[in-house]
């Protein structure tokens, strides 16, 4: 049990916001690819105090059989949040929120994935959010992404994805726990960065149409910036991977690796 | 109103409803922009429901009736009483819709038309309390589709925004813990109303009220709700895979601005024309 109470104020009169952000400051965002050793793929985000871990299985024979597409493959998200990650401790059972929200994920995804590569077959994203504090769907989908694509599924792009919103009449970007339960409403949305398509749009709160614009125009940015942060990770990963081998400022190492490798067979000799 | 994006339609008709808006047509004729006939009958469950409400748009119709309950508030908001809309796809309303559990489009149905209710926070919560912490009002609205030819979400909107504004029911108070009948009839606390409007993308293409056949070959759609004060407090984009550029959906916000007070208008006429 974690007691929660309303926040007097979601912007300061600096302009700050409960958390010392700027309006349009992203929380801090750590990516990481390849986290799960069992899936095709996998990633996690930590995205402020939110924490999610995404894999990926496939393409891989679909059942059951009757959910079979025959001229593409079936992209089958299931975002489930675990118990503990929520204040009050969360029923087991897969909820009507949990469901819905699996569904617009897999439309938000699914645009850039050649699943007319693989007929018939299923690929399977499992998101587990470990920690919710705001914005899970969003990281979600950043997550995913990378999940996708380290499992080699191949992606006319990655997909990043934000949660724009307003508070004490401030439009706001990527909205933390208070900011979504206390503030003024909640837009997320996904894009495709290379052409600015929007993938993911929801909404509730209240919005003229002139700030709904203003607010996606923010999103589109931010999204863009997390799409940068998406590469990087995917870049990373590729980058640890070949450290243990053999890379070029590791010549040094390597020397000295060779080296007791010689002494240790002298010493047998 | 879900995803039949996998549907079977055959390629004639995709071409000729392609062809037909290339030309600024629609199947049935229509504006991009116009809704299907809308006849809306308040008060259809008189003996029974406190509210209800069949529309008809086109040939999609559903019925929505209002229960009102007495029952403890939340623990976490002990002065608020509760409205929540459900919906389900019985197989009743057509050959797409399976027995069994709610699949997703289902789900989302009744969370989109619930999320135009609650966002808009239409019914006022604090004035279904009856007693701080003991005894609140519970709103059900819940929809039955009757029979689907598109745009379901628009159609329980309509119903249920009808249903709640047309409620009467007894007025309670709590007295030496017990609940009694004041002797009084009163209607619901309604504040605000959002209606909602869904439009479907096909091809660079946009039709207000999509039927059936242009759901098949949509490659999206987006849902706004509109409220008294033309704000926006709630949007959905489902329907299929296909993304939305900006400017589309800055369209789509117009053609729901245009339309949303003719289909007001409409409600609170049919609710009056009973009363």
């Amino acid at each position: 049990m974690s007691p929660e109470k309303r926040p007097d104020i979601l912007i300061s009169p600096e302009g700050l916001r409960i958390d010392g952000r700027r309006i349009d400051e992203l929380r801090p965002i750590e990516l990481k690819v390849g986290v799960l050793k069992q899936a095709d793929g996998s990633a996690s985000i930590r995205q402020g105090k939110t924490y999610i871990i995404a894999a990926v299985y496939g393409p891989r024979e679909l059942h059951p059989r009757h959910l079979t597409l025959n001229d593409r493959a079936y992209l089958r998200v299931v975002y489930r949040m675990a118990t503990f990650s929520v204040p009050d401790r969360k029923r087991p059972a897969p909820s009507r929120r949990e469901k819905e929200i699996s569904m617009v994920i897999a439309n938000a995804l699914a645009p850039t994935i050649f699943l007319e590569e693989f007929p018939k077959a299923v690929i399977d994203v499992f998101i587990q959010v470990i920690q919710a504090d705001g914005g899970t769907r969003c990281a979600a989908i950043n997550a995913a992404s990378l999940a996708l694509a380290d499992a080699g599924i191949p992606m006319r792009s990655l997909i990043p994805a934000v949660a724009v919103g307003k508070a004490d009449g401030k439009l706001i970007v990527d909205l933390g726990d208070e900011e979504d339960k206390y503030g003024q409403g909640d837009v997320p949305m996904a894009i495709i960065p290379t052409t600015d398509e929007i993938t993911l749009l929801q909404q509730d709160g209240s919005f003229t149409r002139e700030e709904l614009i203003e607010a996606m125009q923010m999103g589109i940015n931010s999204c863009k910036y997390l799409h940068e942060l998406q590469k990087e990770a995917l870049k990373q990963s590729y980058v640890t991977k070949s450290e243990d081998g053999h890379s070029e400022d590791d010549d040094y190492e390597d020397d000295m690796e060779t080296d007791l490798g010689e002494s240790e067979i002298m010493e047998d000799e | 109103m879900g995803d039949f994006t996998s549907e079977t339609i055959s390629h004639i008709d995709r071409e000729f409803i392609h062809d037909l808006l290339r030309k600024g047509e629609r199947l049935d004729g229509r504006a991009l922009d116009e809704y299907r006939p809308i006849d809306i009958e308040a008060n259809v469950v008189p003996a029974k429901a406190e509210g209800s409400a069949l529309v008809r748009l086109g040939n999609t119709s559903v019925v929505a009736g209002v229960k009102v309950l007495v029952g403890e508030p939340y623990p976490d908001s002990p002065d608020e009483g509760v409205t929540m809309v459900t919906a389900e796809m019985s197989p009743i309303a057509s050959p797409l819709f399976d027995l069994g559990p709610p699949r997703e489009d289902a789900i989302e149905l009744a969370r989109v038309v619930d999320r135009g209710v609650r966002e808009s926070e239409t019914v006022d919560a604090k004035k279904l309390c009856i007693e701080k912490g003991k005894k609140v009002y519970m709103v059900f609205a819940d929809v039955y589709p009757l029979e689907y030819d598109g745009n379901l979400i628009d159609a329980s909107s309509i119903a249920v925004n009808a249903a709640l504004l047309g409620t009467k029911f007894p007025e309670m108070k709590y007295e030496d813990d017990e609940l009694i009948e004041t002797g009084k009839i009163i209607s619901l606390p309604i504040q605000n109303s959002a209606i909602e409007h869904t439009v479907s993308k096909i091809g660079d293409h946009l039709v207000l009220d999509p039927v059936l056949k242009e759901e098949f070959v949509q490659d999206c759609r987006l849902t706004m709700a509109v409220d008294k004060n033309e704000n926006f407090t709630a949007m959905q984009k489902g329907g299929g895979i296909g993304p939305m550029s900006l400017e589309l959906i800055d369209e789509a916000m117009g053609m729901a601005l245009s339309r949303t007070k003719e289909i007001r208008e409409a409600i609170d006429e049919a609710v009056k024309a009973v009363e």
